[in-house]
């Protein structure tokens, strides 16, 4: 029984060793990719390989390889390049990382092509995608890919004089003589609420008024209740809201509840939360050009103008949707994974679902903005 | 730049009602365990004592018989021992027993076994309320917006039970005041107050005799009331200004308050949510000719503007 064991071992130990030797000297292409490594890529001898090529280093953040294949390297530098990809200031794209992507043929003659790279990113918000249409040519047997670079935004040199508001608050200490007296939370109130049944569950939209003149850091949680007024689930808006309102400012919420019927529910028990924050009103983010795209591929478009002078590094586009009598209908959002810069127009896209497109007659937008004021 | 500071109103000190409270109940769940357990009648020797007693109050405890024994007071949160003289009066100075709810006087001696009851009353005289006024902030114009509730005490922190009088006044910013008068019941005393036409603070006051407690209210402006705004041509852009905005009493709205500028163009919206500064809200907007310009705040509408080519 001893010897028959140690054989095994010397054989599963061999074995182990002759594996390690075979996957170091001629390894799989994905595993080379994973290392980093060079000259791991297929040859570029079509056009959609050559971009599956680039998007691949793009992954793999190897950006002097993704750089070198490039056919229009000579228009920009690895520097611009690489923040063409992860933004030039702090924002959402800067901690992303590409999930996958997939390429779609537009054009190819003998020579050139052009290829649509569609990119997925995993961000910590969720996933958003970003499109590029690239330009390939032919270069002997090879093709190379041209990057469409959208070059840093300049702003015109200017001042803008900032007087903004901002409440400051001053919260009771411990031993304070205050003791049990706190500063009271902003009044806030619910102004709309209508739940809908969808296919994934119940789900309740809404709208929240910030009534006070102070600033409030704002949440709604709802209880559904079955007929006989027991709890069948509670849930909270979770980044389905603007959680900083000032005074008179409007917010919608939405709600979901998965699995959920709506026929079980007998009744709906709201619980809007606030607290008082520290705030600033500044930056004001115009929405300019706001349009209801109809079916099929509903959309609210638009676009987002950062009207202050500091940078914005993350916004947050939630839209509103409400049927001819005025009742919301749907409430959407979407992340602008890139800085919103002084000045610079950055286009918005939330997404209708198809069947309620048809019903949505108005909308409304609000934005709400985050911003470290940290620079690349 | 400016600054706002949030300073609340209401102040009261839960713990001593949660106190009282608590008192009352260990109280009667004393007295039940020692009328359970109370022994059998005195075998010899009584206990002469008044059956009740002010807080604070001196009193004293005679006992008959002869020889020494032990006097026990016991009640929430005191308990007294004394040797004594059986036979002789037993003085207690006044601040011994200053906890009201009812005691158990019990004398132990050679031969002696005997229980009786003190009541300890809160004093008569109030000495300290504790005052909650609520909310600490609110629009004007408001009926019954503010509630001030009182607790009474004595110089011992004995909740008063016996009916009295309280006033509540409260004077506006304009200097006018309203006045209630509240009789307690079982300790407290409430009332409501509906906030005045002009912002600014309150002095919110309860007031029971000589002793008296207040509290700062700060009435805040109501919605915009009359919102307008004016368009201008500048630069190739369309100037959006409010007038002043005022409430329905006329109180200035704050800065910071978000003011909405819709234009409505082409089957396209622009959006802008701008704080007032100064007083009044001002944005310039793409001129559009035909657009439908519209103003709000919060919930209230304010005028609509078509805009044609200047």
């Amino acid at each position: 029984m001893n010897i028959k064991g140690g054989m095994l071992a010397v054989l599963l130990g061999g074995a182990t060793v002759v594996l390690v030797i075979i996957g170091t000297l001629s390894p799989v292409p994905a595993a080379r990719a994973y290392a980093g490594g060079e000259g791991i890529m297929p040859s570029p001898t079509t056009p959609e390989l050559a971009v599956r090529n680039l998007a691949g280093a793009i992954k793999a953040r190897a950006w002097g390889r993704a750089y070198d294949s490039l056919g229009n390297k000579a228009e920009f530098s690895e520097e611009e390049f690489e923040h063409d990809i992860t933004g030039y200031y702090p924002s959402l794209r800067t901690y992303a990382t590409l999930d996958h992507f997939d390429v779609r043929p537009l054009r190819a003659s003998d020579n050139d092509a052009d290829i649509r790279l569609n990119i997925y990113w995993s961000t910590v918000v969720g996933v958003s995608s970003s499109s590029r249409d690239l330009h390939v040519v032919r270069n002997g047997d090879r093709w190379q890919a041209d990057w469409p670079i959208v070059k840093k935004p300049m702003v015109p040199p200017q001042v803008i004089p900032v007087n903004y508001l901002r409440w400051d608050v001053i919260y009771p200490g411990p031993g304070d003589d205050w003791g049990a007296q706190s500063v009271e939370a902003p009044h806030v109130r619910i102004i709309d609420m209508h739940p809908v049944q969808r296919a994934e569950g119940v789900v309740i939209l809404g709208e929240l008024l910030n009534e006070d003149v102070v600033p409030a850091y704002v949440s709604v949680n709802a209880t559904l209740l079955s007929k006989s007024q027991t709890p069948i689930a509670s849930e909270g808006s979770f980044d389905k809201i603007s959680h900083i309102l000032l005074p008179k400012q409007v917010t919608p919420f939405l709600i979901n509840f998965p699995d959920a019927q709506l026929s079980d529910v007998g009744s709906i028990r709201m619980t809007p939360f606030s607290t008082l924050v520290p705030a600033s009103a500044d930056p004001v983010i115009a929405i300019d050009n706001a349009h209801l795209n109809p079916a099929p591929n509903a959309s609210l478009t638009g676009e987002l103008i950062n009207q202050s002078g500091q940078v914005v590094n993350v916004a947050h586009v939630l839209g509103t949707f409400y049927n001819n009598t005025g009742q919301v209908v749907w409430v959407a959002d979407e992340y602008i994974d890139r800085a919103l810069l002084p000045q610079t127009p950055a286009k918005f896209d939330i997404h209708i679902p198809e069947d309620l497109a048809h019903s949505i007659s108005s909308e409304r937008t609000v934005v709400s903005s985050y911003s470290s004021e940290g620079m690349l | 730049m400016s600054h706002r500071r949030l300073i609340p109103a209401d102040a009261t000190s839960h713990s001593r009602i949660v106190g009282a409270v608590h008192s009352a109940i260990l109280g009667a769940m004393l007295g039940a365990i020692f009328a359970a357990a109370q022994p059998a009648p005195a075998q010899s020797g009584n206990l002469t004592l008044p059956s009740s007693i002010e807080a604070g109050g001196a009193f004293s405890v005679t006992s008959s018989g002869s020889g020494k024994g032990t006097l026990y007071i016991v009640g929430l949160g005191q308990a007294i021992k004394r040797e004594v003289q059986l036979g002789e009066t037993t003085v207690f100075a006044a601040g011994t027993l200053y906890n009201a709810g009812n005691y158990q006087v019990i004398l132990i001696g050679d031969g002696t076994d005997v229980t009786e009851s003190l009541a300890v009353k809160p004093a008569a005289q109030p000495a300290d309320v504790s005052f909650l006024a609520k909310p600490s902030r609110l629009p004007v114009r408001l009926q019954g917006g503010i509630t001030g509730a009182v607790y009474v005490f004595d110089a011992y922190e004995n909740l008063i039970t016996a009916p009295l009088p309280v006033n509540f006044d409260l004077t506006g910013p304009a200097g006018g005041t309203q006045t209630r008068t509240v009789i307690s019941r079982d300790g407290a005393a409430w009332a409501e107050m509906n906030s005045t036409d002009h912002q600014g603070n309150d002095k919110f006051v309860a007031r029971i005799g000589n002793v008296s407690s207040a509290r700062i209210i700060g009435q805040v402006p109501g919605d915009p009331c009359g919102l307008k705004m004016t368009a201008s041509p500048n630069r190739g852009e369309v100037k959006l200004e409010t007038a002043p905005i005022r409430d329905c009493s006329g109180n200035a709205v704050p800065d910071g308050t978000v003011v909405t500028f819709t234009e409505a163009y082409n089957g396209l919206e622009s959006t802008v949510d701008v704080p007032i500064k100064r007083g009044i809200a001002e944005v310039e907007m793409p001129a559009h000719s035909g657009a439908v310009i519209s103003v709000a705040s919060g919930v209230v509408m304010g005028n609509q503007i078509r805009w044609e080519r200047q």
